[in-house]
């Protein structure tokens, strides 16, 4: 993993180690090991009940793992003394008391961390809700205004890392593009963070690195650039099978597809001149961008998918198509 | 997002170990303030000044003049508060499973034991001021209720039977507090105090009326029994040590378990 904007400090990112997670026979988490870096967003992606939950959860000291080590900002977060102040968590935007109203859940976070009470009209403003909204019950609220709630006791603290478990949930297309927007000026401002979601569509516009887990295990992981740009060039020609094997003795990998096109990981340039010299009128000629993550996502998942339920599944063809 | 504090940030990296840990004072502070922010509890802690209006107008209207008297007035309106106080105890713990604010609130407080202690502490000072309350509002009705009738006030409670009447609910609430601990889920924690404060007395006397030993010793491990004893007029040094053991098996053992439970669970 490098790129030239990320910075190597153990004090400043998360580091999950080696992470196991069992409930008796069943491994939630099995050796999972990645790190978010600062200044950079990683999207946490798998499908529901891949553990990306329960990873968060040991990250956050609400559960303790069976093996492995997670740390944020170099230390346990159960040993962070405030860690309001350090680590904005939203694990749940659903899990908050019906009977409060929105300024007194805040008020609670705002007195629990030591901060002047005027952080609570603040993150209000923040996260646009209004000051009737605020007055009003956490039950009385849609699962959208849940999210912006939490999304505010999370920033209050004014911390220098985020985790947030499927924070787009409920929210409407402008509701996720602020939130696309408060993320990425986030990281840019030197913040690490960690969101997780099982829609890839929402990961591949906001994420930097992409971490993917299946079956508790990390399937994939890497800079959302070069996951994209791995998956290299389409190119169509009348006769794909000559092209194919002509592109195999300049030295590349090819197939050829159903529908006649080959998929190759030479570049485009390259893929172009070896037709070009075998003589071959190039019909098409295209990175294979784009859908190649989407690919890797369900192939990655097929078999998660097809065990799982109809409503899990839905949740995932929800991602594929958006 | 260009707040200062965000400038500040990228001038000076703060150190995540160098601040200083959340005060214990400011966890009570909040966990006093969870106690009475939610519709429920409100109502629950409004009840009791409302019970005790309703109980000292009707003794003041209807009762003979005999009754009327502090000490009459003081035990008559902490029964409410006894039935009540354990249940706002209850919910303390309990809500927090059932409405899953368990994980905001140990996502901010990572070290579990110092909110359990927190709300231990929050809610003895609020059954403490719950007592006070009722102790001060009997007064006043007990002034009120002479001036009605015409009569001499009689202030006729004793200073170690007033101090047992807190002794008493304090005893109910740790009750409900343990109880809330052990099952971390409102209805059925519900279910189970209201269950000890009916069944259990219930079932004590029916066996002490076929085994005559539990009759003679029953006291020693029925709490509802020996918490009887504590706001009797007079308490021996057996009657004591009887609360003492059965406390110690409805309260101390089963909550100090269950508190070793809780800082162990997974918070989802």
């Amino acid at each position: 993993m490098s790129g030239p904007r990320r910075v190597r400090s153990v004090t400043s990112m998360i580091r999950i180690d080696s992470l196991t997670q069992r409930y008796g026979d069943l491994a939630a988490v099995d050796d999972v090991s990645f790190t978010a870096f600062p200044g950079r967003v990683t999207g946490f992606l798998g499908p529901n009940g891949a553990g990306k939950s329960t990873t968060l959860r040991v990250l956050t000291g609400l559960a303790r793992p069976t093996a492995g080590r997670a740390t944020v900002l170099g230390h346990r977060y159960t040993d962070l003394p405030n860690p309001g102040l350090d680590v904005g968590v939203l694990l749940d935007a659903s899990a908050q008391h019906g009977g409060r109203t929105g300024r007194e859940t805040l008020a609670l976070a705002q007195r629990t961390m030591g901060l002047p009470a005027i952080r609570v009209d603040e993150m209000l403003d923040l996260v646009g809700l209004t000051w009737a909204e605020g007055k009003r019950r956490v039950r009385d609220y849609s699962l959208g205004m849940r999210q912006r709630l939490g999304i505010a006791t999370a920033l209050m603290g004014d911390p220098r890392v985020l985790v947030l478990d499927e924070p787009a949930n409920g929210l409407d297309p402008a509701g996720i593009r602020w939130m696309r927007d408060l993320l990425r000026g986030f990281a840019d401002d030197g913040g690490t963070v960690l969101l997780s979601s099982h829609l890839l569509s929402e990961i591949e516009m906001v994420a930097d690195d992409i971490v993917m887990i299946g079956r508790g295990r990390i399937v994939a992981s890497g800079a959302t650039a070069e996951l994209l740009a791995g998956v290299g060039t389409l190119v169509r020609s009348d006769d794909g099978a000559r092209l194919a094997a002509a592109l195999t003795t300049a030295g590349f990998q090819a197939t050829v597809r159903p529908d006649g096109a080959v998929a190759t990981d030479a570049d485009p340039a390259d893929a172009g001149l070896v037709a070009f010299r075998a003589g071959l009128p190039v019909t098409e000629l295209r990175s294979a961008d784009g859908h190649g993550l989407e690919d890797m996502f369900l192939e990655l998942t097929a078999a998660d998918q097809r065990e799982d339920s109809p409503a899990r599944h839905a949740g995932l063809t929800d991602g594929a198509s958006a | 997002m260009s707040t200062p504090a965000l400038d500040t940030r990228a001038v000076a990296p703060r150190l995540a170990t160098g601040r200083p840990p959340i005060p214990l004072a400011r966890l009570v502070d909040v966990e006093v303030r969870k106690l009475v922010d939610t519709r429920a509890s409100r109502w629950l802690l409004a009840s009791v000044p409302l019970l005790t209006l309703v109980v000292v107008t009707g003794v003041t209207l209807w009762g003979r003049d005999a009754e009327v008297t502090f000490g009459m007035h003081t035990t008559t309106n902490m029964m409410p508060l006894e039935l009540l106080l354990p249940l706002v105890a209850v919910l303390s713990v309990a809500s927090e499973w059932s409405q899953r604010s368990a994980l905001t609130t140990f996502a901010l407080v990572p070290r579990r034991g110092r909110v359990v202690a927190a709300k231990a502490a929050a809610l003895l000072v609020v059954t403490l001021a719950a007592t006070l309350t009722v102790v001060v509002l009997s007064a006043i009705g007990t002034v009120a209720a002479a001036q009605v009738r015409g009569i001499e006030a009689v202030w006729d409670l004793p200073l170690d039977l007033g101090l047992r009447l807190a002794v008493a609910n304090v005893l109910v609430v740790a009750f409900g507090f343990g109880v809330g601990v052990a099952i971390r889920s409102t209805a059925p924690a519900m279910v189970a105090y209201l269950g000890f404060m009916f069944v259990v007395p219930m079932i004590s006397s029916v066996v002490a009326g076929l085994w005559t030993w539990w009759a003679e010793n029953g006291a020693w491990w029925d709490l509802s029994w020996s918490a009887s004893f504590v706001t009797a007029p007079e308490i021996t040094g057996e009657q004591w040590a009887q609360v003492a053991t059965s406390a110690l098996l409805w309260i101390v053992v089963p909550t100090t378990l269950a508190v070793r439970r809780l800082l162990q669970v997974e918070i989802r």
